[in-house]
């Protein structure tokens, strides 16, 4: 291979760097309006009465809309597969608000300082209502927060508004209660983990115009350019064949983008006002009014023999999905499809649970989601029950875990919001991946600990973990390939970069079918009116599901290629030789560039180009196992992450350093997660941490040393054996360190974040406890 | 009001609300390779350099600057072109929300220290968040910019 498996740089790192026009408030048109948004001081309330007359009389408003100015049809912002898997359950304007920072009313005017003004100039009466806060409680609580008619689940997913409910589901492989009779060892623990906030760099933006078809053409920083096209069409009553959605280089998302925030509207000024406009959220808002990770309790019961043998897995999953039911269903399936089967030599399994409502900012997807809460439980239960089986953890892993060529019965149960898909494991080199991680992080060396001082430890953790790449049967990939003059190429698809590298990853699998370099293959991405159909950035999809695509168009185009240069040999297709620069038939031969010349100027001319699609029929897991070096002080419950491993299996890396990056960037991200990131509320649910200040995201002094290695397989139905990357590397960091503080203190943390404050309050507690003895 | 500065090598002269911050000021003159990610001076995107320091952009009052020089990677292509070139080879560059700030924080580090230590290259980049990279390969890339190793 030429170019995939090549350290090559990204395509586009350089221009950005050096400060090219490429974000959406980069393009925003001159003079666009400034839409600001009121929203709720409440976390809940019912709107009484607004008046805008005032707001209105001020000079430089152009527009305001309340909840009697917007059509109303429910809706979800999920950007998910349609029918989606969430209620539709959100209406553009309500006259009920559901947390704070809920949307009251939609301003445009002139700029930043007269859209301010007005906002304060809206007059709104609200009867406050009593919030539900403790998640816990909302399963028919007295307060009900989706009282209103007109909210439906689009296929039955449990969703029962009236109980706060907005999924429940049910899964069960033989019986569980049977099998736990015949274990000799049974844990059964509670975990708690909190809402992480995404925190990409680039604030949610989004603009609107005009152009002169008079058609709405919107630049958006989405991960799903072509579900905010069909969105809004549903939402807004505009014909879809009238909205043209751009998706310019997206500043990060993480699955935050993967749902609509300001396009509704941008889209509603513009085309009430017919005048651009712009929506730029205040980091403020991108905290308090976008979304957040789901908070989950998870009842973990795990059966086993004295031998070791893990018998069954009993799950149950409470998950909070804030005021609306973004992903409901889907995160907390994720938590048991992608968790569960690691474990797979299992008799029973059962998994059950429910996701409620509360008037907290809606949860919504974030990289790994679903998959980040099972693995802290699972991961940190297998190590809580190696101690009580005096077991070596690694080794009741090694006995239980998944191997290559097998498979678990939960991939056909339990899909994303549907029946899943059958699928055997074709790669998984997980074993390789703990002995490769055991070494890498000098195991034996340290585990389970090494007393540095009189007050500081060292000590290791592991954990390991599946994702999966892309939703089969669901996540559709298309690309199209136009050759043009000179013989080069531009790649055109719907698939979305938003930072992870796919425009240069899927340039890279263009260039190897078509046997050039990358410079040759000009990638635009993603345009609803000039790229083919992708369903997103989303589900660890691109390399995989859209690869696939590129590869399959690649293949096509080389196949036209090759005709046209037999046509001008005038010979047959299989006798040409094509090494990616000269077609070659015995003693004649004509060169790419002449070919290309020749049929767009001057014999039988043609444009040649190459649309494909990919669906994905199964989803391949990466593999990895996690290890973590931490090191405590024993007198203040401090601890630094000082060393972490990733060894991974994701198929073949097509492109070494980017994938590292995926890891690094992931595994950074769990670590904040573990150990101080957390959305915190007031007891009125109002947001504390809405600020970089008071939301705290790891900065480059709290990363100390990162190894990641690939232990590589070749996925036969991936582009060039490849899987995905994008999620897997923050499933691990919860349950690794959660697991290296245990051995470390003694310390159990079965509630994320791991704070010192936590680790310090275990300490003295066993440390009392010795006393009392 | 009017304020004279020199932008990248350039008198310039905006018309501004006295209370304005520099990012605004030159975001609405079209120079939008400065970006807003914060509401509370806490990221470090808008990083530009004042007078060859790294200064916060947001919370710089455009009328403070009154001949100053103010430098963004508009003004220093080469120098910048040549730090892309370690983080592409380092694969640090990511979403590149943040890079064109950080690229300018580096290139005043290297201005300002002849050998930093790693604990003072990290103490001089810390005020640059990035939710890509895990920074890591950034730093990797630094150092190579830094020893000028190609």
């Amino acid at each position: 291979m030429k170019v995939v498996k090549k350290q090559i740089p990204s395509i586009d790192g350089k221009g950005i760097m050096m400060g090219r026009p490429a974000f959406t408030d980069d393009l925003a048109a001159p003079d666009s309006l400034i839409i600001k948004i009121l929203r709720s001081p409440y976390a809940f309330a019912r709107i009484k009465s607004i008046h805008i007359d005032e707001a209105r009389k001020l000079k430089g408003v152009e527009l305001i809309l309340t909840h009697h100015d917007v059509p109303r049809n429910s809706f979800t912002r999920a950007g998910q597969g349609y029918p989606e898997p969430s209620p539709h359950d959100k209406f553009i304007l309500d006259e009920y608000v559901r947390y704070v920072g809920d949307e009251v009313a939609c301003v445009a005017a002139i700029d930043e300082k007269t859209a301010e003004k007005a906002l304060s100039l809206i007059k709104v009466e609200y009867e406050v209502l009593e919030p539900i806060l403790d998640f816990e409680q909302a399963i028919d609580h007295s307060t009900i927060i989706h009282p209103e008619e007109g909210i439906h689940e689009m296929f039955p997913i449990g969703f029962e508004p009236k109980r706060n409910l907005a999924a429940s589901y049910h899964m069960h492989i033989n019986n569980v209660d049977e099998t736990f009779k015949s274990c000799d060892v049974i844990i059964d623990e509670v975990f708690y983990t909190q809402a992480q906030a995404h925190s990409m760099m680039e604030p949610h933006t989004v603009n609107a115009r005009l152009d002169f078809q008079n058609r709405l053409t919107i630049y958006s920083a989405t991960q799903t350019p072509f579900h905010v096209r069909r969105i809004l069409s549903q939402t807004l009553d505009i014909p879809i064949s009238k909205i043209r959605v751009i998706k310019p280089r997206v500043g990060g998302g993480f699955g935050g983008k993967q749902a609509l925030h300001g396009e509704m509207f941008a889209a509603l000024v513009t085309w009430r006002t017919q005048k651009p406009s712009k929506l730029v959220y205040t980091r403020k808002e991108v905290y308090e009014s976008t979304y957040t990770r789901h908070p989950m309790r998870l009842k973990m019961k795990i059966g086993a023999t004295k031998d070791g043998m893990i018998k069954a897995i009993d799950c149950h999953v409470l998950s909070d999905t804030g005021a609306y039911g973004e992903h409901a269903l889907t995160v907390f399936m994720v938590t048991g499809s992608k968790v569960l089967p690691l474990y797979n030599k299992v008799e029973s399994v059962r998994f059950t649970g429910e996701v409620v409502y509360t008037n907290h900012v809606s949860a919504g997807a974030f990289r790994g989601y679903g998959a980040i809460q099972g693995n802290f439980a699972l991961e940190s239960a297998i190590d809580i029950l190696a101690e009580k089986l005096h077991m070596d953890p690694i080794e009741l892993r090694q006995q239980n875990m998944m191997k290559e060529n097998e498979t678990s019965p939960i991939f056909k149960i339990m899909g994303e919001g549907t029946e899943g898909t059958a699928m055997n494991m074709d790669t998984c080199k997980l074993e390789e991946c703990v002995h490769k991680g055991l070494k890498l992080i000098h195991w034996n060396d340290t585990y389970p600990k090494k007393i540095l001082n009189e007050h500081k430890v060292r000590a290791v953790g592991m954990a390991i973990a599946m994702q999966g790449s892309g939703i089969p049967y669901i996540d559709m990939g298309a690309a199209t390939i136009k050759f043009n003059d000179d013989g080069f190429y531009n790649l055109m698809v719907g698939a979305t970069d938003i930072g992870q590298g796919s425009d240069t990853v899927l340039a890279q699998i263009a260039a190897e079918a078509l046997m050039t370099t990358v410079d040759k293959v000009i990638v635009y991405s993603s345009d609803s009116d000039l790229t083919p159909f992708d369903t997103g950035a989303y589900a660890s999809s691109t390399t995989y599901v859209s690869g696939n695509a590129v590869l399959k168009a690649a293949h096509q185009l080389k196949d036209m290629l090759i005709t046209e240069a037999a046509r001008i040999l005038e010979s047959k297709p299989e006798d040409i030789d094509f090494d990616g620069t000269i077609f070659t038939c015995d003693d004649k031969q004509i060169t790419l560039s002449h070919l290309a010349n020749q049929i767009t100027y001057s014999h039988e001319q043609k444009q040649l180009t190459s649309t494909a699609s990919y669906v994905g029929h199964k989803s391949p897991p990466p593999f990895m196992a996690g290890f973590c070096e931490v090191e405590v002080d024993m007198e203040t419950g401090e601890y630094d992450v000082t060393h972490y491993v990733s060894a991974v299996d994701c198929g073949t890396p097509l492109n070494l350093k980017l994938a590292q990056g995926q890891i690094e960037g992931a595994i950074v991200q769990g670590i904040g997660m573990a150990k101080f990131e957390e959305v915190k509320y007031n007891k009125k649910g109002y947001l504390i941490s809405n600020s970089f200040v008071d939301y705290r995201i790891p900065t480059a002094q709290d990363v100390k040393k990162m190894t990641t290695e690939f232990v590589e397989s070749y996925e036969a139905s991936g582009p060039y054996g490849a899987k995905s990357v994008g999620e897997i590397g923050i499933d691990t960091p919860p349950a690794a360190i959660a697991n290296a503080i245990y051995h470390a203190t003694g310390v159990r943390i079965t509630s994320l974040p791991i704070t010192p404050q936590k680790v310090l309050e275990g300490i003295l507690k066993l440390k009392g406890d010795r006393n009392y003895e | 009001m009017k304020v004279n500065f020199i932008l990248n090598n350039q008198e310039v002269t905006y018309e501004v609300d006295p209370g304005e911050v520099l990012l605004d000021s030159l975001r609405k003159n079209h120079l939008v390779s400065v970006k807003r990610g914060c509401d509370s001076s806490t990221c470090g995107v808008c990083t530009v350099l004042l007078n060859d320091k790294p200064v916060l952009s947001c919370s710089l009052l455009t009328a403070s600057i009154e001949g100053k020089n103010i430098t963004t990677v508009d003004g220093l292509q080469k120098e910048i072109e040549e730090i892309a070139h370690y983080f592409g080879d380092e694969g640090a560059d990511q979403c590149g929300f943040c890079n064109s700030g950080l690229a300018l924080t580096i290139y005043a580090l290297k201005k300002e220290y002849k050998h930093p230590t790693d604990e003072e290259i990290k103490h001089y980049v810390v005020g640059n968040l990035c939710r890509c990279s895990g920074y890591q390969a950034q730093f990797l890339a630094i150092k190579r910019y830094l020893g000028g190793a190609k």
